[in-house]
């Protein structure tokens, strides 16, 4: 099991962990995965009247590359609009975090998470 | 570098050093080198007498005969040994064969060859508590059942096989019984004349001698044949040729003797250690002991820590070594057959580590790893949504995943 050194940072200090209130109008949230898979991410964001994404909490049920692959996006989430959110690839994410094959799938967990979380978001407006 | 505090006993042991230096004595040109199957000159007298005393610790802790010993090169040799030598030898009489889906690999994937052979075997499930009882051995008996075979310790739960009992079973049918026996010497009580098992295989490494050792006891009365796996010299009464390695058999009745001599005394120490490491753990919430807390081997703690993930356990927990289910799976990181095999979802079976403390576990290495544990398992609680879920008294079996 070789952690890429930032797999490891965010896990160590993970970014934004945490919860927000799911009735809350500004509030969208998004959760993806199942335990029988091993990996469940809850990704929350708080948008602006202006579509900007003002914070973002997470908390992931999963590996360490889950763990940071959900922790990496609320941190880059933060201050784009939602527009610019939904486009975050899993790829820039897998990149960044170095991620080997078999941990792909990670990344691409967090981008449905951002994705299922916005959806939620614009559903309640 | 720091190292890891070892905990994973069961997965192997280090050698004990008064183990070690009479190993040692076997190498060199001044030690004890000779080929114990020379008969003609001193070096190989020399070499069998010490081969022999190693033979009769090994059958003093068991208590059994000398001649009932074989030598080989370890546990998973001696399952191969009994499982197809007696499958080969009895096959006219039938080819039902009887075990358990929580034996070892060496165990299941020789079954499985045997199957591709044309044999038949059947794989009973344990009870929850990862107990194979007297009664379901009887139920799955055949006409033309030869062998049942069976673990009397389990390596990853650690719960004890009523060997006596079952034995009285496959006696009166005349059916053989063998045992892999590898996690029980200097453990548990094994008493070969008293119960009814006709093969019993194991191995010096999970004992504190070396790895790469290993026996079966062969019955002799009532007499037990087997087909050999390895041919050659004829060594070993015929039943396994190759050149007896000394060093390797002296190790080995060396590590039998003092567990001989010390298992009681051991027994207890480590007993105490357990407890004190799951009163450490056991009072976070959902939190739980795999397997019979009774019928369960002193040093073996396998836990589940609910809404927690395995890998990114394994990944806190660092600085302890310890394995989450069994060392033959981890490497591929499915969750643990025989945890599966107990009937627990494969959540739960990702989120066990199992502890195994030794000979030399100290007090102050148990309460480091339950500083660590509750440390890595509140850690990862804080990150879980599953324990907020929980928490929030939803019902984790009723949600509708949006799994990808």
């Amino acid at each position: 099991m070789a952690y890429s050194e930032q797999v490891i940072d965010h896990y160590e200090n993970p970014r934004n962990v945490g919860k927000m209130d799911e009735a809350d109008a500004q509030v969208g949230t998004g959760m993806v995965g199942a335990p029988a898979c091993g990996d469940v991410m809850r990704l929350q964001i708080k948008v602006s009247e202006e579509g900007v994404i003002e914070d973002a909490k997470f908390k992931t049920y999963g590996c360490g590359s889950a763990i940071a692959s959900s922790s990496l996006v609320t941190e880059w989430m933060k201050g784009m609009t939602i527009d610019e959110a939904g486009e975050i690839r899993n790829s820039s994410i897998s990149e960044e975090l170095a991620l080997p094959p078999v941990k792909i799938h990670c990344s691409v967990l967090a981008e449905d998470a951002i994705k299922a979380a916005i959806d939620d978001y614009k559903s309640k407006q | 570098m720091k190292l890891p505090l070892y905990l994973d006993y069961s997965s192997t042991t280090p050698v004990d050093p008064r183990v070690a230096k009479l190993m040692c004595d076997c190498l060199t040109q001044e030690g004890n080198f000779g080929n114990p199957a020379s008969r003609s000159h001193f070096y190989g007298w020399q070499a069998e007498e010490a081969v022999e005393t190693a033979r009769r610790q090994v059958a003093d802790l068991v208590n059994a005969d000398p001649r009932e010993i074989v030598w080989t090169s370890g546990a998973t040799e001696s399952n191969n040994l009994a499982i197809k030598g007696i499958a080969h030898f009895y096959q006219k009489k039938g080819k039902h064969i009887i075990t358990s889906k929580i034996e070892h690999k060496a165990v299941l994937d020789t079954t499985r060859q045997l199957e591709r052979e044309g044999f038949e075997v059947t794989y009973l499930d344990p009870d929850t508590d990862g107990l194979i009882s007297p009664a379901m051995v009887q139920d799955a008996m055949r006409e033309d059942t030869i062998l049942v075979s069976l673990m009397h310790v389990n390596n990853e739960i650690g719960v004890v096989t009523d060997l006596a009992a079952i034995g009285e079973i496959t006696r009166a049918a005349k059916v053989f019984f063998h045992v892999d026996a590898a996690q029980s010497p200097g453990k548990v009580a094994i008493d070969l004349e008293a119960m009814k098992v006709d093969l019993m295989s194991f191995s010096a490494h999970k004992v504190y001698g070396p790895k790469g050792i290993g026996a079966l006891y062969v019955r002799r009365k009532p007499r037990v044949r087997l087909e050999a796996q390895m041919h050659g010299g004829g060594h070993e009464r015929g039943m396994r040729s190759g050149t007896l390695p000394t060093h390797q058999i002296v190790g080995m009745g060396a590590a039998f003797a003092i567990a001989n001599e010390e298992m009681a005394e051991e027994n207890q120490r480590i007993l105490a250690l357990r407890q004190r490491l799951w009163d450490g753990v056991s009072d976070m919430e959902e939190v739980y002991l795999n397997g019979s807390i009774d019928q369960r081997v002193a040093g073996n703690a396998n836990i589940s820590f609910n809404y927690v993930e395995g890998e990114s356990l394994l990944m806190s927990l660092r600085e302890l070594a310890v394995s989450s289910g069994s060392a033959c799976t981890s490497a591929s990181l499915e969750p643990s057959y025989v945890l599966r095999a107990l009937g627990m979802n494969d959540e739960l079976a990702h989120s066990s580590i199992r502890f195994s403390i030794g000979r030399f576990t100290t007090p102050e290495d148990v309460d480091q790893a339950i500083a660590q544990v509750r440390k890595a398992v509140t850690k990862l609680r804080e990150l879980s949504p599953l324990w907020d879920m929980y928490k929030d008294g939803v019902d984790l079996n009723s949600v509708q995943w949006a799994a990808h």
